[in-house]
């Protein structure tokens, strides 16, 4: 906790402490711990001396702010039109087949979180997904099943992130 | 076969060997191989820059590469579409291929891809700023506002507001401070035109703020984009810092009285930040909820201050409306539509991509002369236009000249270009579905029309899909299509009943065939559907059986092999590994009892 309260200065001091930047201290917060948690919520509030109520409605409105903790792999589909019009549907079943849970969960065992993402301006290669920010074009379901394998063979996790 | 991009590569410089391997091992990783062609040549430039390569058709040249700017390059240029400005030639370029497509005019892409978006010089080299020296030294704020006026430009984000009437109406509130937003939230499926700008010709956009400033009376400007594209956020930082060093940006810009200093604010992933009060809430660090209008925001705005909004596009084309004349782009377009327009075709075309047309082009010249025709040869059926608010067009009006008045006429808008090609192998009612699973995901919940009402047109929009539609079901979606866009406040509520209306408009069949024969012609809604071998042409290879997840094919090796419908989950895998294309997918439907 005192290393997510040393962060948490360090993002402050990276918007000046300025109230008006709460959604980007809040994203980067996220991005950079894996969620806010309640105590780093209320964190925020005291220290920019705004009503808790205020931040956590701004954290829970963003899609790109997670208030719940998030699994090791984070899989995301593109939700736009020209990747479901490739086929995304069948993707899209796969993924929640494949892994048993449905877009917005996090499997119980803590290892995969699955989330849709808006246009990522691949559209040529769609349905894209990314798997922790790796982007995979193409999709089937075929080949859904064989990439999360992959991912669960291997103990490392197998991503270089290679999409910063 | 057509590729997407090929690739010269200069074979004699020394290390241009391991720089190929990895070039071509990294294709084949991604499965890009049947879409990018790699070819060698003797050398590239004017001058031998170690090893090099050009991208077609865009024409982009990198020079000095080491095996892991190879990679890099296939991942960002080729994968994700953003050229990786620090490998790019400087000097002197090579004229660029021009896309195939010879109705495409660039106005607002013209530097895109030709300029270092990393080195203002290269902007000023073509003219960059010039515009902003002449409005300060030569113009009063209405003669800009006239030459605006003359141009027509209209806004490009969306509705097509003009824009010399929302720059008068932001210069004539009253009030000391105003702000100039630019709203590079553009969220449209498969628009990523504000992106390519902002990547690739920041400066044009910042100097059209500029202008706006000046007109409006502003001294201070906000830059909101998407946290999604984080190459364009550090190119606009590095634009502004750059620009800010040149006294471009700043105090008494040019030596003159105006001041004017830009931030840049990132979202955090809301669809409706992308409608202008939303966004402005945004900034201030809210959530990202509309407002009601009016008081607009050109009286009140950001914190409550007179404020001028446009998006990336808009703010693009006015360094080139002063320099060249609002005559020279009233030229271009239609009576009511005026110069160029970037769209973003997508879909099943062949060429997919980001282009510029002046408006007035017809769909099917976007669609066939530009994009290259209907994927696989099949039939066109619809292209959807405007992003989830807009319509589906069908093939009746593809000789219709697109501008902001046959979109909205034909039950469509333009939005911020957004062109994705429908072919006779999608289900319209299906499409439909989708675009209410996404709006009602991204509606703020502020309307309860939009809120509730968006889920209840999707619950019977999945019944209809998954064979429980009912006799009245699409009058029920048309009654309420209505009052979810009458009762809305804003534009994501207001549009978002306009992909169903649209396609009950065009593709009634379609959606009666699934209530009423519980049928799906284009053989998509999967409870509607059963894959069939054909015991005559099967080959008893067994593969089917074998790929099937759910064990729903039986049969003995060399015999005709049989799928179960009752165990058959229709992921389609037996259909991808047929090698003799035994499998087929049948709708036969049934006729609804009573």
């Amino acid at each position: 906790m005192e290393e997510h309260m040393n962060l948490l200065t360090t993002v402050l001091e990276r918007y000046g402490a300025d109230p008006e930047a709460l959604v980007e201290i809040l994203r980067d917060l996220s991005q950079e711990t894996g969620y806010v948690s309640q105590e780093l919520l209320v964190a925020v509030a005291d220290r920019l001396q705004l009503p808790r109520s205020h931040v956590h409605s701004v954290a829970s409105f963003y899609s790109m702010i997670s208030v719940e903790p998030r699994g090791r792999h984070t899989v995301q589909m593109c939700q736009d039109a020209p990747c479901h019009v490739a086929g995304g549907r069948e993707v899209w079943q796969a993924l929640e087949e494949t892994l048993g849970i449905h877009f917005g969960e996090t499997t119980p065992d803590g290892e995969w979180t699955l989330q849709v993402t808006s246009c990522l301006g691949l559209c040529s290669v769609g349905p894209v997904i990314t798997i922790d920010g790796e982007v995979f074009g193409n999709m089937t379901h075929a080949k859904v099943q064989e990439l999360l394998g992959r991912y669960r063979g291997c103990c490392c996790g197998g991503s270089q992130g290679g999409a910063a | 076969m057509t590729y997407r991009a090929n690739i010269l590569i200069s074979s004699s410089a020394p290390g241009a060997q391991a720089v190929e391997q990895a070039l071509l091992e990294k294709i084949y990783e991604h499965h890009l191989d049947g879409e990018v062609q790699v070819m060698q040549a003797a050398t590239l430039g004017p001058q031998a820059q170690g090893v090099e390569l050009v991208i077609y058709p865009e024409g982009t040249h990198y020079v000095q590469l080491t095996p892991e700017d190879a990679r890099l390059i296939v991942e960002e240029h080729l994968l994700k579409g953003r050229p990786i400005a620090r490998l790019m030639f400087k000097g002197i370029e090579v004229e660029p291929l021009e896309a195939p497509a010879s109705k495409e005019i660039r106005v607002v892409l013209r530097n895109v891809g030709k300029i270092d978006p990393g080195n203002i010089d290269d902007y000023i080299a073509v003219d960059g700023y010039g515009a902003l020296g002449k409005v300060l030294t030569e113009m009063t704020p209405e003669q800009v506002l006239d030459e605006l006026k003359r141009s027509g430009l209209r806004g490009r984000g969306g509705a097509g507001f003009p824009t010399h009437l929302k720059w008068t109406f932001a210069r004539n509130a009253p009030g000391d401070e105003k702000f100039v937003i630019c709203n590079g939230d553009e969220g449209d499926p498969g628009a990523f035109m504000n992106r390519r700008v902002l990547e690739g010709d920041p400066h044009a956009v910042i100097e059209g703020m500029a202008i706006a400033a000046y007109v409006i009376g502003a001294r201070q400007g906000y830059f909101y984009v998407r946290a999604e594209y984080p190459i364009a956020i550090s190119t606009l930082r590095l634009a502004i810092q750059q620009a800010r060093d040149y006294g471009l940006l700043g105090n008494n810009i040019l030596g003159t009285d105006f001041s004017f200093d830009l931030e840049v604010r990132m979202g955090a992933g809301a669809f409706v930040c992308g409608e202008e009060t939303a966004l402005m809430q945004s900034i201030e660090g809210a959530r990202g909820m509309p407002t009601t209008r009016p008081p607009f925001p050109a009286t009140k705005g950001l914190w409550a201050k007179p404020s001028n909004i446009n998006n990336v596009e808009t703010y693009a084309n006015v360094p080139q409306i002063i320099l060249k004349g609002g005559e020279w782009f009233a030229s271009m377009g239609t009576e009511k539509s005026k110069g160029t327009k970037t769209f973003a075709i997508a879909g099943k075309v062949k060429r997919t991509g980001l282009i510029e047309v002046p408006l007035g082009v017809t769909i099917r010249e976007i669609v066939y002369d530009v994009g290259g025709g209907i994927l696989n040869d099949k039939k066109f059926k619809a292209v959807q236009t405007g992003g989830p608010m807009g319509g589906c067009i069908p093939e009746k009006y593809l000789d219709l000249p697109v501008d902001y008045e046959n979109l909205a006429k034909v039950g469509s808008i333009m939005g911020s270009g957004g062109f994705v090609v429908m072919d006779e192998d999608t289900c319209m009612v299906d499409i439909a579905r989708f675009f209410m699973e996404f709006t009602q995901d991204e509606s703020c919940g502020k309307c309860v029309p939009c809120r509730v009402g968006t889920r209840r047109m999707l619950e019977i929009l999945t019944d209809i899909c998954e064979g429980r539609g009912q006799p009245g079901d699409i009058e029920r979606l048309e009654a309420m299509a209505k009052y979810i866009a009458r009762a809305s406040l804003c534009g994501l509520g207001q549009g978002a009943p306009n992909p169903v209306l649209s396609t009950i408009e065009n593709f009634r069949d379609e959606y009666e065939a699934h209530i009423y024969e519980k049928r799906c012609p284009a053989k998509v809604c999967k409870p509607l559907i059963e894959y069939i071998i054909d015991p005559e042409t099967c080959i008893g290879c067994t593969r089917c059986a074998r790929n099937c997840p759910v064990n729903a094919i039986s049969g003995k090796p060399k015999q005709a092999h049989l799928i179960d419908p009752s165990v058959c989950v229709r992921c389609g895998i037996c259909k991808q590994v047929c090698p003799v294309n035994a499998i087929s997918i049948e709708s036969e439907g049934k006729l609804a009892v009573g």
